[in-house]
This record gives C-alpha cells, structure tokens and sequence, in this order.
C-alpha cells in the first residue's frame, strides 16, 4: 500500500461510497446508523486527513467515528475513483497511526477488545475452555486432511458454537477426516488487524502459523469468513508458510457437487445474507447459494440488496462485540432482518458467526423471531438431511 | 443564556444534534475552492414540523440556517458564511406520490436524485426524470434551487423548469403551498401557471427565501432503448451551427459538447454527444437519419463526421448519473474540482472555448470543457472546469484566478453565472439593473425579515 497520508485527500466526497450501485438505500452500514455525512467514508477520509494536517484534533468523537467502520468495503467497491481498492487500507492505517500518536486514546470498547484478545486469546471476556464446544469431536492430528478453525465466536458464542456443531457433523456425516485445536487456538485476528493494532495481529498470526507447522497442517477450513479473510489475505504477509485456507462453505459445496452429502426435499422459503469477509473481501458469492439451492424443494428468495452490493450487518472490525452501532432502529442488523423479512422467507440464512450474533439479536429487538428464523448454512442442510 | 443545542436536541432527538468539532469541519467546507466556515451546530430533521420548529427557533434567536442537500454545488452555497445551523436535510428521504397519469413526483426535500432514479425503474418504469450529472447524493430539492440541469434539460429546459409545485417552510415558521396544491392538496401538477408564479420567490435563491420540504415535479416518457452518437469537428467556430442543426430536428434527448486534453487522442476535437431514445429500433433508425442528415453538409465537407462509437465504449457516455465526472477530480490525483458553469447564448461558444484554452495556458491547469445545451438550443451551460490537487494550495490558488477571470469574461460576455459563488454574486450585483435589485431586495426583506436564511448569499 502507498503512505496513506500522501493519498488520502484524493477523496472528492462524491457520496457514491454511501450507496449500493442501484442507489436503492444507504448502503454504508455505519452512515446508515448516523446520518451524519461524518460518519460515511468520504467523511471519514476528509476527518482523517484533517487531523493530519492539525486542522482538528483528537477528540473521542473522531475515535467513535473512525471506529464504527465495519470495513465492509461497500466504498471500495461502489467509489469510482481509480484509488478505490485502498480505501479500507487508509482507514485502517489511520488506526494504527492514531493508536500511535494519540497514545492508546481509542474507543474504550476498542481498546478492551484488544485488551481481551490480548489476555484471554479472546474479545469474549472468556477464560479458557475453549473447547467446550465440541462435545468430543477430536483434536486435530498429523494425517487428518482438515483442520476446523472454529474461531472465538465458534468457541465461546452460543450461536457460534450451534454452529460449529452443525458443520462438524456435515463433515463427520460426509467422512471428511478433521480436528479442531481446542484449547490449542487462538483468537485469527481479523479484528485486531482491522483496529489497527498491527503487532498484536502479528503476534497472534505468528503464534497460529507455528502451531500449524507443529501438527503438519495443510489444509485449514474456517467456520468464519473473518478467519478465512486473515489466513488467506494477511497470514501470508505475516509468514510464507504454505497451508490451503477454504470457508466451510466452499468444502459443503464440493462435498453437495461429490454427492457425499445427499439433502432430503425441503420446502422452505429461505433468504441468504453474504458476509462481508466471504463476499466483498473474497469475491465468493456462489458456492454458498450452491450449498442451499442443492436442498431440494428450498426457494431461495434474494434480498434487494445482495452479492456485491450486500448491505453489511454492523458487526465487522470488531463492533460484533463493540457495539459502536448499536442501540438504534437504524443500526445495521435491524435494517438488515426487516430486509430479510421483507422478501418473504422464514429462515435468514447465514454463513458467519458474528453476523449470526448480530442477525440473532435485530431478530429479536425487532419482534421477528416467530416469522424469521437466523440459521447458519450449515444447519439449513443439517435439517435437511 | 438560551441552551440552542438541548433546544435543538427537544426538536429532532439529540442523536441528530451535533455541535461537535468534527461535524462542524466537515459540513464547513465543500469539495470547491470556497475557503471553509463552521457552523455551530448541524441538525438532520425527519419532518416538515421538525424543520418549521427549527426554523422558528432560528428566527426568534437571529441564528442563521442554512440548507443542505448533497452538498455537491462545488461553489461554497452550504457553506456557513456566518455560523449557525447546517440543515442536513437528506433524513427527509421519502417519494411522497407518483402520479402516472399526469406524470409527476411529490419528493421530500432529502430525496436524493439516485433513490428517486432506482424507484422510479422499479416502480414506474414507463416514467422517468431528469438525472443531473452530478453524483447520485446530490437532492432533487438542492438541484432545483441551483436551476441545475440534467438528461432531458435539452428537451424541457432546466430541472427547475420541471418543477410542478413546492412546500416551503418560509423564515418566520409558516409553512406555505405553491402551486397547483395550493388549493387542492391532491395535485401538483403545476407550480404556477396559470397563476402568479411564486416557486420563483425559492427556485435560484440558494436557500435565502426559505425551506423547501416538499417538491412535486414533472416526470417523462422512459423510452425503452438509448444510444449515442458521436460527432467529431476540429472547427470550433462551426458548433454554434451544428448544434443548430440537430436541435432543428427535434430528435434528441441531450446534447452535451465536450472538448477536453486527456486522453491524447481527444486533443484537439470538439466531440458532440447526441443522445436518442426510442420504443424501438425502427424508432432509433429514424432518428439516426434524420439526425445524419441534418448533418451532411459539414461532413461533406469534411470539416466534421460521425465516429464510430464501440459498443463498450456506449454504456460509460450513456450512464446516468455519469460516474465519469467525478472521476475528473482525479486527474490531478488530488480530490478536487470546480468551475464555473456560465449559462450563454449558443453562439457564444467559440469565444468561450477560446478564453478556456487562454486562461489553461496562462494559470497551467488542467481542464474540460464540457457544456450542456438547454431548452431545445436558445442557450447552453459552459463548463469552465478546472481539477485540482487539495495538496496544492498554490495550484489551488491558480484555479482561484482563473475562475474569477471567467467569470469576469462571463460577465462582460452577457453570460449568466450558473450557481455562482458568493464573490461571483457580488459581480453579478455590481451590474445589475439597479431596480431588479430593488425587486430582489424587497422580497429578501419581506420573506426574511432578520436575515437568517444562509446569510451571505444574493446579499444585495
């Protein structure tokens, strides 16, 4: 990446960043929430670079502001300026610089995030156990051709761990040989990455890949997109060690194409929210439609806002647990489920464990919970088995 | 001493309050060259109740408001010249009506001109409106009262000219009907006529006669297929005739001249941009040949021809809004962008052009002349567009000068300034006819009486 302090007064605030291509709605999550011109990427842009220049100064405003970014990257995909692609890599700079200069004066949301993450292994405030999930699935060993990196939601969130359950027995059913780590994991470190704290990032993917090159790992498949995004897109900045990352969707939908997993009919109307980390961060947008349409009898039903143009649920960068979008009719996963809701279905399908909190949650802030059911993929074929 | 933020905070919910220094900065400055200034506060109402108890407010206390849609004019009109209160209007996004069989819209006044594009495709799709070339952000309301242009500003005039009827909040609190709606709430199907025309008292007045908080206006026929053509000339002084020529015809949507350095290959021409709709492709032939027709002798002549458009090349230069203006900004890798946009009798353009290419060369800036024909051709829009480094308070200050100089020459010209900055106002105010001012003067006094409504602004 170029020095985002000689770039980033390219942007023009021509506002594009703030729709989806069909200008539909506000597609921006933490615009959508505040309505403030500030709190959308060109204002964040033109805040930034402010504060470089000394033209304002810190304040906790700004620092809520910069840090209610989901880095969803619906700016960098609907900015039409020829910089685009480094638009969430400037926003995410400008963490770590402000993390730097501003010695440590962050959102304190933030900074026990990373405090957590740093102590524990986790932003969960959870101590140990980590394994308590898996009800004897076993660990992972040399020869095993998978490793499942269930992640913290996966380890210590209800949902997450439902999760997690649901698509270790997929696997276990379609005999794909697997182990987790269990109390040997640790946290990926999307987040952390993200909220720019960059040498824990490097102390956790470090600690990751070591452990990975000890058990002879080859091949990794993650219960969540965020996981995914870190190995597959900053691990290798971290370290050339050679393993293949996949999204346990990607391996449901050769394991649905090889027939070794046979769904029974179902008829269910279900509507599919694409993660930012799996979608707009790693252009798959196929092989989880491909997993549901392989249930026969299902209709799948598109929210207007989809596939690219997704509109995010509030929970990237780390505000699953910050919660600096919350507390709203607007905050993003409320908006998102009366979307959901709007198409028709009974069940929101997911395919990532913080949108699964944050969806669970709108669902039922929103009074839903007996019309929209929130399930992961996974289970919607586990149900149909 | 009266607490304005919790009184503000009473009205719209205090997370729509800011007095931050963040919200200040930000909606101090806009994307042009206008040098910054702050307002104390920055409020985002929901209804055309919130905004009248904001107004009231404003008035009983002589705090200034001002008004603000996209924010996208370039020359400083949202800019708070004296304080106060930013009005970010864009919370009021709902399309009120559409009315399919007199072809209108009833907006609100955030309504953003994208929102209304993909509503219209998805609800009405037979009908459609004039889609200025600025970014999809920028508001029906606020590209009304800056008589800004669009699509089908060619065939219908300026987009304020579309306009069917308003609902204005005025500067002491009372919230007026104009138009058609004023004695039946039911139809906006005219802002005016056969009456006195009073959306003119709002329309051009850059928020200094009012709140507008509701706007009808006039939707067209959605014809099923679009295409371009492309005519090349490299004689300046034959535009005036050529456009002429295809406005004789009746047979385009838009025309859109366009002379520009970057890439290489355009330097040099003039490129005329002619836009055609039709229900079918016996339509779009028709229309061809008419339109090639029209144009024959120039091409016999061999001073200008059609050029052959790849298909790839069509869906960018039929794009609405058109993603490549603000890419202009870019060109400079700098994030900036102004110009002064002169409204000029058509045969004006070659003297135009040529004091574009005079002040490039003396200030060296990089340039596009883009201009729009308006109203079936008894004018156009001429661009004097400059882009910009915002690193580059020197490069910036060249573009300061030029702009001024244009806008001299616009003046001296007989141009009319299209959404001219507050300097460029003033000039317009030095020469004005002293009892046209009079007329301005007394309706400023009459509707705002303390002088609230985005003060600095037509200030006579």
């Amino acid at each position: 990446m170029t020095d985002y302090t000689k770039q980033i007064h390219r942007c023009f605030r021509c506002g594009y960043c703030k729709f989806p291509s069909d200008y539909s709605d506000f597609n921006c999550p933490s615009y959508a929430r505040f309505r403030f011109d500030t709190y959308s990427t060109s204002g964040r842009l033109w805040l930034i670079y402010a504060w470089l220049k000394g033209e304002i100064e810190w304040s906790e405003h700004l620092a809520e502001i910069l840090y209610s970014c989901t880095t969803c990257k619906n700016c960098v995909e609907q900015c039409p300026m020829k910089f685009s692609s480094d638009i969430v890599d400037w926003i995410v700079a400008a963490r770590s610089d402000m993390m730097e200069k501003e010695k440590g004066r962050i959102p304190p949301r933030v900074t026990s995030f990373l405090e957590d993450v740093y102590r524990l292994g986790n932003p969960l405030k959870e101590r140990g156990k980590r394994d308590a999930w898996a009800n004897g699935i076993k660990r992972y060993q040399p020869g095993d051709e998978y490793l499942f990196y269930v992640g913290c939601l996966g380890s210590y969130d209800e949902f997450g761990r439902r999760m997690a359950r649901s698509v270790a027995r997929l696997l276990s059913e379609a005999g794909i040989s697997f182990g987790i780590l269990g109390n040997d994991e640790n946290c990926c470190g999307n987040e952390v990455y993200l909220l720019g704290e960059k040498e824990l990032f490097q102390v956790l993917a470090e600690r990751n890949i070591q452990k990975f090159k000890e058990l002879g790992v080859k091949k990794v498949v993650t219960l969540s997109p965020h996981a995914y995004n870190a190995m597959k897109n900053n691990y290798p900045l971290v370290s050339n060690a050679y393993f293949e990352v996949s999204h346990y969707t990607q391996l449901l939908c050769g394991l649905l194409r090889e027939n070794k997993i046979r769904p029974s009919r179902n008829k269910i109307k279900v509507t599919y929210h694409d993660p930012c980390f799996l979608g707009r961060y790693n252009k798959i947008y196929g092989e989880p439609r491909e997993v549901l349409q392989s249930i026969p009898g299902i209709e799948l039903l598109e929210m207007e806002r989809n596939r690219e143009n997704s509109f995010c649920c509030g929970g990237g960068s780390g505000n699953f647990v910050t919660d600096l979008l919350g507390g709203s009719e607007e905050s993003p996963s409320r908006i998102r489920v009366r979307e959901a809701y709007e198409t028709g279905a009974d069940i929101l399908a997911v395919a990532c464990p913080s949108c699964m909190t944050m969806l669970q949650d709108a669902v039922k802030v929103e009074n839903l919970e007996s019309k929209l059911a929130v399930k992961d993929i996974s289970q919607v074929v586990a149900e149909s088995l | 001493m009266i607490d304005i933020y919790n009184l503000l905070a009473e009205i719209v919910g205090e997370q729509h309050v800011s007095n931050h220094k963040e919200e200040r900065y930000f909606y101090g400055c806009d994307p042009g060259l206008t040098p910054p200034h702050e307002p104390d506060y920055v409020v985002m109402p929901e209804t055309t109740e919130e905004v009248q108890q904001i107004v009231k407010l404003a008035n009983k206390e002589k705090i200034p408001i001002v008004p603000k849609g996209g924010g996208l004019a370039l020359t400083g009109l949202v800019i708070p010249q004296k304080g106060g209160i930013v009005i970010d209007m864009k919370r009021m996004g709902k399309i009120l009506e559409v009315n399919e069989k007199s072809r209108y819209v009833v907006v609100e006044g955030g309504v953003t001109h994208g929102m209304l594009q993909n509503y219209l495709k998805k609800h009405h799709p037979k009908l459609r409106h004039s889609i200025p070339d600025s970014p999809a952000i920028s508001t029906v309301v606020g590209n009304a009262v800056i008589h800004g242009q669009g699509r089908l500003t060619q065939q219908y005039g300026f987009n304020s000219d579309m306009v069917s009827g308003l609902e204005v909040v005025l500067p002491t609190g009372e919230i007026c009907r104009i138009g058609s709606h004023s004695i039946s709430s039911q139809h906006w199907f005219s802002k005016g006529a056969p009456w006195p025309d009073l959306s003119g008292l709002f329309l051009g007045w850059f928020g200094t006669t009012g709140i507008i908080t509701k706007l009808g206006l006039r939707l067209y026929p959605c014809k099923k297929m679009r295409d371009v053509m492309v005519f090349l000339t490299d004689k300046i002084e034959l535009v005036p005739d050529i456009i002429l020529k295809l406005t004789h015809t009746e047979m385009t949507e838009d025309i859109v001249v366009n002379e520009q350095p970057l890439p290489p290959r355009m330097k040099g021409n003039i490129y005329i941009l002619i836009i055609i709709t039709g229900d079918s492709d016996e339509e779009l032939d028709f229309k061809r040949k008419i339109i090639w027709d029209a144009l024959w002798d120039i091409f016999e002549s061999r001073d200008g021809g059609f050029l052959s458009v790849p298909a790839d090349m069509k869906p960018p230069l039929l794009e609405m809004p058109s993603r490549d203006v603000v890419r202009f900004a870019d060109v400079r890798k700098g994030g900036g962008f102004e110009y002064s946009g002169p409204i000029i009798p058509l045969e004006k353009y070659p003297e135009f052009i040529t004091k574009q290419k005079e002040l490039v060369s003396k200030y060296n800036l990089s340039y596009s002349a883009t201009s729009r024909v308006i109203a079936g051709g008894h004018c156009m829009m001429y661009a004097f567009a400059f882009t910009f480094n915002r690193a580059d308070p020197d490069e910036m200050d060249r573009i300061r000068k030029a702009l001024r100089e244009a806008a001299e020459f616009t003046v001296e010209q007989g141009g009319m300034m299209w959404k001219p900055t507050i300097e460029e106002q003033k000039m317009i105010i030095e020469r004005m006819d002293p009892n046209t001012l009079k007329i301005m003067k007394k309706i400023k006094e009459l509707l705002d009486p303390n002088g609230i409504m985005n003060p600095g602004n037509w200030e006579a």
